[in-house]
């Protein structure tokens, strides 16, 4: 059976969270906005969810927006909060995920649109958040919470902060790091949070915008009126409700899941540090638990990608939203990693159903490859 | 037979059998997870096979190219995309759209977002019987005018627009045509190589597929753009970014494969039901179908009480799952602005209740429906002193309340 690595770009479904939503498929199946018994049964399903979504983040439920996935909470929020307060400039790091960067320049031609900078390990320098604050008032600013691909976690309390003083609005995308690491929304003092449900072994095809009442959204999509008029659409209750049971799930075993990835990690990058000419990206930062970020000299990352497949083994060479095009990753760019050993990473992001064995495959694989493409 | 009687098969439908068992296949750990965009892994490949046939399977019920089907959330996001991206893309050439009263929320919404943004609407008023009246439609049509947006299928009145010859008129007016059909698909044949509609919304739960998921037709000849309203990784050919909800797409690809193939022998076995029910309701006193009953949906039943308030009714019909209205707006007391376009008095709106009827109703069902419906109707105008009057021959529509 084929190795998964990949969980930064999606998880497998926990067979509970199935469970939990197939009831909403079959039998209690009615559309959440019908006034009849069925119709409010579907209802509260949402509302438990909600309710559930808010605790893995320690916001209030009613600050639980539901939406189709991160992206959308994504375009909403920065959107939403850019035109729905006339904000002038926008700042973001250049290691944001395409759905906020995409949404981001596609205002450009209204509104200033700037990048933060990052350093070589991964981390965006606060110097120039106080750069932009110092030249910028009215604006948006968003930061994501851990990157996805090097699994960085960025200091977005500090950057909140900052934001907070100068009267800014900030925004998290906190996709990857929910669920993997102690999130607090209060405590995070930002504005606005990013969550999707697939990354947290959720289905796909459901996400939340958490954010604080005070400030104005406005909706993208318009219609019956459903998420107190910021999201209409039938709501998708099936995956809503895998969504607030992943998130309990995730909320409940936090601590020991996050022992369990630490130690799939701590197993391989040991072990890689046997491989001669390997390079680890952002290993110097706080990092998520179950991520990996390297390359081999030398190597180029599609060529070792698809050797590790024919052995079943599946891993990503950048952020799977990008895997169409081959350019080297912008986050590894940002950090003015050089372009050719850019070329050559690799990304592992462990699973709860990784084990050890599957970590040791990959090491014995990547130590034979790279004495058979070391010795000619 | 099992309690309460589910006759909301417009507000949503459970998911077939069949399309679950799809579903559950790219739902769990040892099947197929991965996510589509990974182009670089087997896991991803699998993935995208799945979504390959789904879309051929949604294009198949439509006669169109799969080439031409944009996934989406839902038909509320299809309907925004449409009318959103049409506008927001081609308002250089200008800024005026017609629609419909009696359109659904999704495209209604849009269009007054629109026209905050500074577009023009016109909104069409229907005759009594629901139907646009085309002449009507074509003279308020503009130089300006961009896009005609009409739905097929009425989601209250179950009524069927005469898309065919909407669409004549405005390719040979160089206009857009977008039809809002989430009420249709399934139930009314639908030929893309044949009518000429350059925008149609499709809803996965409204044919027995998943909440959650929905499409848009797209024209490739001649080519229509759009201007996205969602961004981030490209995905949907740039139309449309977020990760691919893979056990909702291939849920809604055999969903559509499902109605193309029983499409036919299952709306005979509907209309039956439906006429079956009407029949037997319908030498009630002061009943009032809404509607016009030929050119109507096969599942749909709309009528109004009179002397009975549709609210009251629906919580006497405990038994029964129907709507007042629609769904998406029922949780305001308003009365259905449907009814008020089609010249129903306030009284008449308030009164009514939207039967529909689907793949699982059986006919004990239609029978119990049709006791109950009797005895709660009379029962309710029992306590109602304006049945009372109207009973001792008072005219109410000539009383002078008096103000409180």
């Amino acid at each position: 059976m084929a190795i998964f690595f990949d969980n930064n770009s999606t998880t497998p479904l926990n067979a509970y969270v199935l469970e939990a939503m197939m009831p909403f498929l079959s039998e209690f199946y009615a559309n959440p906005s019908s006034i009849h018994t069925a119709g409010r049964k579907a209802r509260d399903a949402i509302e438990t969810a909600r309710e559930q979504v808010a605790d893995l983040i320690q916001s209030h439920p009613s600050q639980v927006v539901f939406t189709s996935g991160g992206t959308e909470a994504n375009n909403l929020a920065i959107r939403g909060a850019v035109c729905g307060m006339e904000l002038d400039s926008i700042a973001i790091s250049p290691i944001e995920h395409p759905s906020v960067r995409d949404v981001v320049f596609s205002l450009q031609k209204q509104r200033s649109v700037q990048e933060l900078a990052v350093n070589s390990n991964g981390q965006i320098s606060t110097d120039s958040v106080a750069k932009f604050i110092e030249n910028n008032s009215n604006f948006l600013m968003s930061v994501m919470l851990a990157n996805n691909e090097t699994g960085c976690i960025q200091p977005v309390s500090t950057i909140a902060e900052m934001v907070r003083s100068s009267a800014g609005f900030m925004h998290t995308d906190a996709v990857q790091a929910a669920g993997k690491i102690d999130v607090n929304f209060e405590k995070l003092g930002v504005h606005m949070m990013t969550l999707s449900s697939h990354k947290i072994y959720g289905p796909k095809g459901a996400g939340a915008l958490i954010y604080d009442k005070a400030i104005d959204i406005a909706p993208l999509i318009f219609g019956g009126g459903q998420e107190k008029k910021l999201r209409s659409g039938t709501e998708n209750v099936a995956a809503i409700v895998g969504f607030g049971k992943a998130a309990e799930l995730a909320k409940e075993k936090l601590k020991e899941n996050y022992a369990y990835l630490l130690g799939l990690r701590a197993r391989l990058e040991t072990q890689l540090k046997d491989i001669p000419d390997i390079v680890l990206f952002g290993d110097k930062s706080e990092r998520l638990p179950n991520t990996t970020f390297f390359s081999l000299k030398g190597i180029d990352g599609e060529t070792l990608l698809m050797q590790l497949d024919t052995q079943g083994i599946e891993v990503a060479s950048g952020s799977a939203c990008g895997s169409n095009n081959l350019k080297p990753s912008h986050v590894l760019a940002a950090m003015r990693i050089e372009e050719t050993l850019a070329k050559g990473a690799i990304r592992v992001s462990f699973g709860l159903q990784n084990t050890s064995q599957e970590v040791d495959e990959l090491i014995d694989f990547l130590k034979k490859f790279t004495n058979i493409s070391t010795s000619h | 037979m099992k309690l309460p009687i589910y006759l909301d098969y417009s507000a949503t439908t459970p998911v077939d059998e069949r399309v679950a068992e799809k579903m559950c296949q790219y739902l769990t750990v040892d099947q197929m997870f991965g996510n589509a965009a990974s182009r670089s892994h087997k896991f991803g490949w699998d993935v995208d096979e799945g979504i390959t046939l789904a879309r051929k399977q949604v294009a198949d019920l439509i006669n169109a190219d799969p080439k031409e089907i944009v996934w989406t959330s839902g038909a509320t996001e299809s309907n925004n995309l449409a009318i959103k991206g049409i506008a927001h893309f081609y308002q250089s050439k200008g800024k005026h759209i017609v629609t419909c009263k009696t359109e659904h929320k999704a495209v209604l919404d849009t269009c007054r977002q629109l026209e905050r943004e500074g577009f023009e609407i016109t909104y069409l008023a229907p005759e009594e019987n629901g139907l646009l009246d085309l002449a009507k439609l074509e003279a308020a049509l503009r130089d300006d005018t961009i896009l005609i947006s009409i739905m097929h299928v009425n989601n209250e009145i179950g009524v069927i627009q005469d898309i065919a010859a909407i669409g004549e008129l405005a390719r040979s007016k160089k206009i857009f045509f977008h039809v809002d059909a989430a009420q249709s698909a399934g139930k009314v044949p639908i030929d893309l190589q044949e009518m000429k509609v350059d925008l149609m919304s499709f809803s996965a739960h409204k044919i027995y597929g998943p909440k959650g998921m929905g499409a848009l037709y797209v024209r490739r000849k001649p080519r229509v753009r759009l201007e996205a309203q969602m961004h981030g990784g490209g995905h949907e050919r740039g139309m449309r970014s977020g990760t691919l909800a893979t056990h909702q797409i291939v849920g809604m690809g055999e969903a559509f494969r499902i109605a193309k193939e029983e499409m036919a022998t299952e709306n005979d076995r509907i209309r039956m039901l439906r006429d079956k029910l009407w029949n037997g309701i319908n030498d009630m006193e002061e009943i009032y179908l809404n509607g016009d009953l030929e050119h109507r949906v096969s599942g749909n039943l709309n009528v109004s009480f009179n002397f009975v308030e549709g609210e009251s009714l629906i919580m006497a019909l405990k038994d029964i799952a129907v709507s007042s209205g629609s769904a998406c707006t029922s949780a305001s007391l308003e009365p259905s602005y449907v009814l008020r376009a089609i010249g129903r008095n306030d009284e008449l709106a308030h009164s009514s209740i939207r039967f529909t009827i689907g793949r699982y109703t059986t006919e004990e069902e239609i029978d119990h429906t049709i006791k109950i419906i009797r005895e709660k109707v009379e029962k309710l105008r029992e306590l109602s002193p304006l049945w009372e009057m109207y009973k001792d021959g008072i005219d109410l529509s000539k009383i002078q309340w008096a103000a409180h």
